[in-house]
């Protein structure tokens, strides 16, 4: 069998494919025309809160608005 | 030892793909169990027993004898289905192994895309749209399942932001220093220099 041949570059460089994938998705975002743009870059927008549990209790939850470059 | 251990594995697969059928061939799986259902009105005489995910679910339909005259398709995006088990001619996938043309009738594949123009063939007319990246699925029925993350029809794309791109991408990979940067930069490189031979070529 044969063992892990030749892996893709971003594989070797730690990417995943997932992260990968989502990159390729977000440069082909960023070069629509413009009202597809806008509506493309709303659509993958995401709005949560986080809260980190120490002891059993949460903390304070914080609100994150990620825009999908990050 | 080491013989009687690659024995072993020489016998196992053999007997396991006599065993085990594609899931085209199965038949396909009865959508309500039988069992449940009788228990069911034994208890609760009055109320319809649940419906499970398998019964909103057709079966795939099996392999047949004949190759079929056409390909059917259903095209996915995470936010939306393009194509809907559709009939086509031929569809021609950017795989990572270069341009692959299925056509009904084709092996049972699974093939990983790159970034590419993915063109729909249905009689005279042909739909091309650009793929960022995803997978395509032929099963032995001709039924391709392509999921892609993100896929434009071509008139969408803007020439000069492609451009633009290109040289962004090109410059950061010579300024860049971590393997990871290097990656970014090459990746960016190869999405838009597809985007510019899809909109030129």
């Amino acid at each position: 069998m044969a063992s892990n041949a030749a892996v893709p570059f971003w594989r070797a460089a730690g990417m995943t494919y997932i992260t990968y994938s989502n990159i390729c998705a977000n440069l082909v975002r960023n070069c629509l025309k413009e009202p597809y743009k806008t509506d493309a870059l709303s659509r993958e927008k995401v709005h949560f809160s986080i809260s980190k549990w120490t002891d059993g209790k949460p903390e304070k939850p914080t609100l994150r608005t990620d825009s999908p470059e990050e | 030892m080491l013989r009687r251990a690659s024995m072993l594995l020489a016998c196992r697969p053999i007997l396991a793909a006599r065993a085990r059928p594609f899931s085209t061939d199965l038949p396909a799986a009865p959508s309500a169990d039988a069992t449940f259902t009788e228990a069911w009105t034994k208890v609760i005489p009055n109320m319809d027993p649940p419906k499970t995910p398998l019964s909103f679910m057709q079966p795939r339909p099996p392999t047949p004898s004949s190759i079929p005259s056409k390909l059917t398709v259903n095209f996915v995006l995470p936010y939306a289905s393009e194509l809907a088990t559709k009939e086509v001619d031929m569809v021609i996938v950017p795989a990572t192994t270069g341009q692959m043309g299925v056509l009904p009738g084709h092996v049972a594949t699974i093939a990983e895309l790159k970034p590419g123009v993915l063109s729909v063939h249905e009689g005279s007319e042909m739909t091309k749209y650009f793929v960022s990246s995803g997978f395509v699925f032929i099963h032995a029925n001709s039924f391709a399942d392509i999921i892609a993350v993100e896929a434009v029809p071509l008139d969408r794309l803007d020439v000069n932001l492609v451009q633009k791109g290109l040289a962004e991408f090109t410059s950061k990979l010579s300024s860049a220093t971590t393997d990871l940067e290097k990656a970014e930069a090459q990746i960016g490189i190869d999405v838009h220099s597809a985007l510019n031979s899809a909109l030129t070529g």
